[in-house]
């Protein structure tokens, strides 16, 4: 079945809120945990800017939908199955390197797609795009500079950059698979085609993981399911733990 | 406060008669109220005072991202997520740049830490309170906050003058933290009946222990007299905690809440509210580590140094390789 332009416009700010509320949630269970004071800011910095990006994104899906639903309601009342962010955003924190690889393989990714969502023929889009597009575009400086860093570091950096890279990459390739819905978007020029988009990502990744000296995993089967709700059992945790207040006392104001 | 119990050198004043000359010249720029300068001549009681002051303010405000940190993923609604996760990053902020104030003294950041990881250096005896409900998120920002403020404005006037510069831009947030403290406590003490038990349970728990953060009383005080002849402390101990409490009744009356003392009156004679006595016997008992959280605060923050010391010591090889690299070209 093909959406109609409007619940496309929908799924679209569904996806992107959700992957950004999922990873801003993940990114502050590091506060006040980080390896050096200066990551500790720069970790709740960037949660900070996802956690603003998705309330964006969610008012817009809610808006959308039509049926009064807030950015807030959509944050803290749907269940697991109906929340739509890739998996690789809900993977949970072995170790800072594991935080690091995802959120590098996540802003390789984020900073092209928004920069192309700036240009979407659908003004709403382009608008939410474009107020997130300079964060996200120094989110992706400031983590491929870690990875060649940390990659291209110490013994111990480096196997635990490639241990993080060895997990975390078959989550990758969900950003860049198209759904019917993300083919629909293409195809009326709302969002960019993801397949041309992935090349766009894989070579500038290829440039970044060279300087790391880390080796990019092949032939490995992608781990994907995030975008029709299907989710890692990490989901239903992490959601339990930010939707309490609002689960506990119905209809309360905050 | 965040720096409470600073010990001095000596608990005796020092006199004209005991100075050197050098020290009697210090002490007479202090008194015309020139800012002392990191390439100034100081005693070296000043300058280890002044030490252990900063740094036991910087690591109150590292120890201070955990109590809140515990809230930022069960925050209610998206704007409180972000409003708190700014909040804690702003703490962080104000742990930087007092680290680098203690630094302009020649004491290195990792010496500090490492003083805060062995136990040797304290910091404020709020954060081993635990933060049970999301009431204590607006206590700690109204009470919390509201106290460290007290104290921090006087110390915009400090005789050193990094210090004192800090604290310009603290008190600034500070007082941005407790307008966002209190309206988490306006919210619930409007709210539901659960939210109102919620919010007057948090203030039953906070309201003591931020009494305390003031420190001890002034006749039990005894390292204060020399650190206000230095400048280096404004107002007592008591002058801070009376003006606390007169302020903060107020509020709690507008709140609708009950401040949890018996012995709190206005004394219409002294303009000022009479209040209840403190339990010290609490405060020593956390100040000496047995408070309800010092293992896990302190446990928190060795475990973060020590788990983060692969990505310290990653990034130092890389820039030793870049240094090598560099000289070999």
């Amino acid at each position: 079945m093909v959406l109609a332009d409007p619940a496309l416009v929908g799924v679209l700010g569904l996806r992107m809120g959700d992957n950004a509320l999922i990873l801003g949630q993940r990114l502050s269970e590091w506060c006040g945990h980080a390896p050096v004071l200066e990551e500790d800011i720069a970790t709740a910095n960037i949660a900070l800017d996802l956690i603003g990006q998705a309330s964006n994104w969610l008012k817009l899906a809610g808006e959308v939908e039509g049926g009064g639903r807030s950015a807030d309601d959509l944050a803290f009342l749907r269940d697991a199955r109906e929340f739509t962010n890739v998996l690789l955003v809900e993977q949970p924190d072995p170790d800072f390197a594991h935080t690091l690889m995802r959120q590098y393989l996540f802003d390789s990714w984020h900073a092209e797609m928004l920069d192309r969502l700036v240009d979407s023929t659908e003004a709403r889009i382009a608008e939410v795009a474009a107020k997130s597009a300079k964060e996200a575009a120094y989110h992706r400086r400031r983590s491929a500079d870690l990875i060649v860093r940390l990659g291209d570091g110490s013994e111990e950096s480096h196997a635990r950059m490639q241990a993080a890279l060895d997990a975390l990459y078959p989550f990758a390739g969900e950003l860049d698979q198209p759904d019917d819905c993300d083919k629909a978007l293409a195809a009326a020029a709302i969002a960019p085609d993801l397949g041309e988009l992935a090349g766009e990502v894989a070579s500038a990744r290829t440039i970044v993981f060279g300087r790391a000296g880390l080796s990019v995993p092949t032939d490995v089967p992608v781990r994907s399911g995030g975008k029709s709700g299907l989710h890692s059992e990490a989901l239903g945790y992490l959601l339990a733990e930010m939707q309490i207040l609002q689960r506990s006392h119905p209809g309360a104001k905050w | 406060m965040y720096a409470q119990e600073v010990k001095t050198p000596s608990s005796r004043l020092r006199s004209r008669s005991d100075m050197c000359e050098q020290e009697c010249a210090f002490q007479d720029k202090l008194d015309a109220g020139t800012k002392i300068e990191p390439k100034d001549w100081m005693p070296d009681a000043y300058r280890k005072t002044l030490v252990r002051q900063i740094s036991q303010h910087a690591h109150s405000e590292i120890v201070g991202q955990l109590p809140e940190g515990n809230w930022i993923t069960r925050a209610p609604t998206l704007e409180r997520k972000a409003i708190l996760l700014a909040k804690v990053q702003d703490e962080a902020g104000h742990g930087l740049y007092l680290y680098c104030a203690a630094e302009t003294l020649g004491v290195s950041r990792d010496d500090m830490t490492a003083d805060l990881l062995s136990g040797r250096a304290k910091y404020s005896s709020i954060f081993n309170y635990p933060t049970l409900t999301w009431a204590d998120v607006g206590a700690i920002g109204w009470l919390v906050d509201g106290a460290a403020i007290m104290n921090q404005v006087p110390l915009q006037r400090c005789s050193y003058g990094p210090y004192a510069r800090a604290m310009v831009r603290v008190c600034k947030e500070e007082s941005f933290h407790q307008r966002q403290g209190f309206d988490i406590m306006r919210v619930l003490a409007n709210g539901t009946e659960a939210q109102r038990a919620m919010a007057q349970d948090a203030l039953d728990r906070w309201w003591w222990p931020s009494l305390m953060m003031f420190g001890p009383p002034d006749d039990a005080s005894v390292h204060s007299a020399q650190s206000m002849a230095w400048g280096i402390k404004q107002d007592s101990n008591d002058e801070l905690r009376q003006k606390f409490v007169d302020q903060t009744v107020p509020q709690s009356d507008f709140l609708g809440l009950k401040i949890p003392d018996p012995d709190l009156i206005w004394n219409d004679d002294e303009q000022h509210y009479d209040f209840g006595a403190i339990d010290w016997h609490e405060f020593y008992d956390v100040i000496a580590g047995n408070g309800p959280c010092n293992a896990e605060r302190l446990g928190a923050r060795c475990n973060a140094w020590s788990e983060g010391a692969w990505y310290r010591e990653g990034l130092k090889a890389h820039s030793d390789k870049q240094r090598l690299d560099r000289k070999a070209a």
